[in-house]
């Protein structure tokens, strides 16, 4: 029919999420940038001042890109399952099982719609720590590949959450006993060389510690980790669930009876 | 003649167990109007379902316009457009953006798709509503927004579940002669309906579905041929001979006990020359009730002769 037909659809799928959260802005913008910025202004400006450095920098500069970065990871995972699980609800996902729209084109407009928060979050939180940190990225290239990449990576997580949810009990499970303490314990707040040994190889299995410190390593030049390797990291992970979400799309778990 | 759409054993069971296809076939051939009729829980939706590939079938194989759904998924898409049975648009989008969403699936570039969304709206009455959350619509209004919905890629085949339910009597005529033109200009139309007088008004070929089973497939006007035949109950003063045998061509007769019997009598004959055969063989009539009631009677029939 149309020869670009599927560029169309996938545009489509992309504008509809994004009018989607910038009109309820209330509900998807705003609140993560009040936490992020109650963050700043406790942790980094009033705590950290006492707290020193924290692995050769500032406090406040150290929480800075594990901010943005948890930031990046909640908006972009929360905006994929919110959104894929209302139109589950709604069933007005069946608009798009009815269509000719293939899976995979489906798949990657939602993707690109969680990560258009995530990264529209993002930038919200980075300006706002200008504020309080002098921030001079060391290496721009990094910087940028490490966030769309996280960001794909939880924008697919959050695919499978929504996939599986059946209850809007479901899409809040994961991220507050899964994704919430992950991020925590990624080293957003802290360097793991304050911890023991044991706690230390156990951050070594937390896929979040190794996009945190890449990030770092991208603004401050520094790291607790192998950039390498967690960008390596990285795309097994986007292969491994975005096959699987395929896989699932195409057996229509969650989808179709 | 192309056939629009042909479904072959087609077999459904659900994840819990039951059974909701047993196996249909029917063939709708390019241009007509199809009506697919049965009561509750018939399998209706299922087979709209398994045709758009929301349901996945058990067994058994759907065609549009001689390509199989399954290998053909994309093209055989294209072809045709659903109105679901229950609303199945976002809540809180705008009517326009609604159909203009739809478009975009399709493939349609956007000028195309705001002519076509301007075109649908209006002919079915949206228009004034297209700036306005989905969710402030009246129930008529959400099934014609469907209606638009389902139309804008325009596709060979429209296949329409309960399109009327819950719609006034006024707003279905105008829905009917919406229809009826879609169908004239070429687009072959299938609709589930309870309403008898639906199919009647609107279809050409008629299949009448019960517990998963096609009872009746035929056409419409020889099924309005057969509701031709009316059936008396006659009450009689004078036993009826065990051995009672009507000499007449065109009518049947079922002795229910001795002094009460069914004639069927079909189209053409009289009552009075049934009369006259039996004052022949003395059987005097006490009264007489009208048995039949056109469509309704025949739907029941079919229905129990499925048990
Ligand atoms: N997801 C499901 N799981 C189990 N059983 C189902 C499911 N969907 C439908 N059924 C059953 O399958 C049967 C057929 O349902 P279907 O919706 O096809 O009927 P229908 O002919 O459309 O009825 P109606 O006129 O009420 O819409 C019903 O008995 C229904 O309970
Ligand atoms: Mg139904």
């Amino acid at each position: 029919m149309f020869s670009n037909h599927k560029y169309i659809a996938f545009e489509t799928i992309v504008i509809r999420e994004i009018r989607r959260f910038g009109r309820i802005w209330l509900q998807t913008l705003v609140p993560p940038a009040i936490t992020i910025g109650l963050y700043f202004v406790i942790f980094g400006n009033l705590v950290g001042r006492r707290i020193g450095e924290m692995g050769g920098f500032q406090y406040m500069e150290f929480i800075v890109p594990g901010l943005i970065m948890m930031s990046v990871i909640q908006n972009s995972y929360s905006n994929v399952v919110s959104s894929f699980f209302s139109h589950k609800f709604q069933h007005s996902i069946e608009e798009l099982l009815v269509s000719p729209v293939p899976n995979y084109i489906i798949l990657s407009g939602f993707i690109v719609g969680g990560m258009a928060r995530g990264l529209a979050v993002g930038t919200i939180v980075t300006l706002m720590s200008l504020f309080f940190a002098d921030l001079e990225i060391q290496n721009l290239f990094i910087t940028i590949t490490v966030v769309l990449l996280t960001s794909i990576v939880f924008a697919l997580a959050g695919f499978i959450n929504a996939l599986f949810a059946n209850t809007f009990d479901d899409i809040s499970i994961i991220p507050t006993f899964v994704l919430t303490p992950l991020i925590y314990l990624g080293g957003v707040f802290y360097s793991v060389e304050l911890l023991p040994p044991f706690w230390k190889f156990v951050s070594g299995l937390n896929p979040i510690f190794y996009m945190v410190n890449t990030f770092r390593y991208g603004i401050l030049g520094t790291s607790d980790v192998n950039i390498v390797w967690a960008f390596f990291i990285l795309c097994v992970f986007i292969v491994i669930l975005f096959t699987s979400c395929l896989l699932l799309l195409r057996k229509g778990t969650g989808l179709r009876s | 003649m192309t056939i629009a759409i042909s479904i072959q054993n087609l077999a459904k069971t659900y994840a819990n167990g039951f059974e909701a296809l047993k196996g249909i076939s029917l063939e709708v051939e390019q241009g007509d109007f199809f009506a697919l009729l049965g009561p509750n829980g018939a399998g209706k939706s299922t087979t709209i379902g398994v045709i758009s590939t929301l349901v996945n079938k058990t067994s058994g194989s759907v065609e549009v316009f001689g390509k199989n759904v399954d290998t053909h998924v994309y093209e055989t898409k294209l072809d045709f457009g659903v109105v679901p049975q229950e609303v199945n648009f976002s809540q809180f989008e705008k009517v326009r953006d609604i159909v203009m969403t739809q478009a975009g699936y399709y493939g349609l570039p956007r000028k195309l798709a705001a002519e076509r969304c301007e075109k649908y709206l209006r002919k079915l009455g949206l228009w004034e509503k297209r700036d306005e959350r989905s969710r402030s619509l009246s129930g008529g209004m959400k099934r014609r927004l469907m209606i638009a919905r389902a139309l804008v890629h325009e596709p060979r085949l429209l296949i329409l579940d309960e399109p009327t339910a819950g719609v006034d009597i006024e707003l279905r005529r105008s829905m009917w002669e919406f229809l009826t033109e879609i169908n004239n200009s070429g687009t072959t139309i299938i609709l589930t309906t309870h309403y008898l007088e639906e199919a009647e008004q609107l279809c050409r070929n008629i299949a009448i579905i019960d517990e998963g089973r096609i009872v009746e497939n035929t056409s419409m006007r020889k099924l309005l041929n057969e509701l031709d035949s009316q059936v008396y109950i006659l009450e009689t003063t004078s036993q009826i001979p065990p051995d009672l045998d009507l000499k007449l061509e065109k009518a049947s007769l079922e002795i229910i006990d001795e002094h009460c019997m069914e004639v069927t009598v079909s189209g053409g004959l009289s009552v009075n020359e049934v009369f006259a055969v039996f004052s022949e063989v003395g059987i005097k009539i006490d009264s007489m009730r009208n048995k039949t009631n056109r469509l309704e009677q025949l739907f029941l029939s079919k229905l129990e002769g499925n048990d």
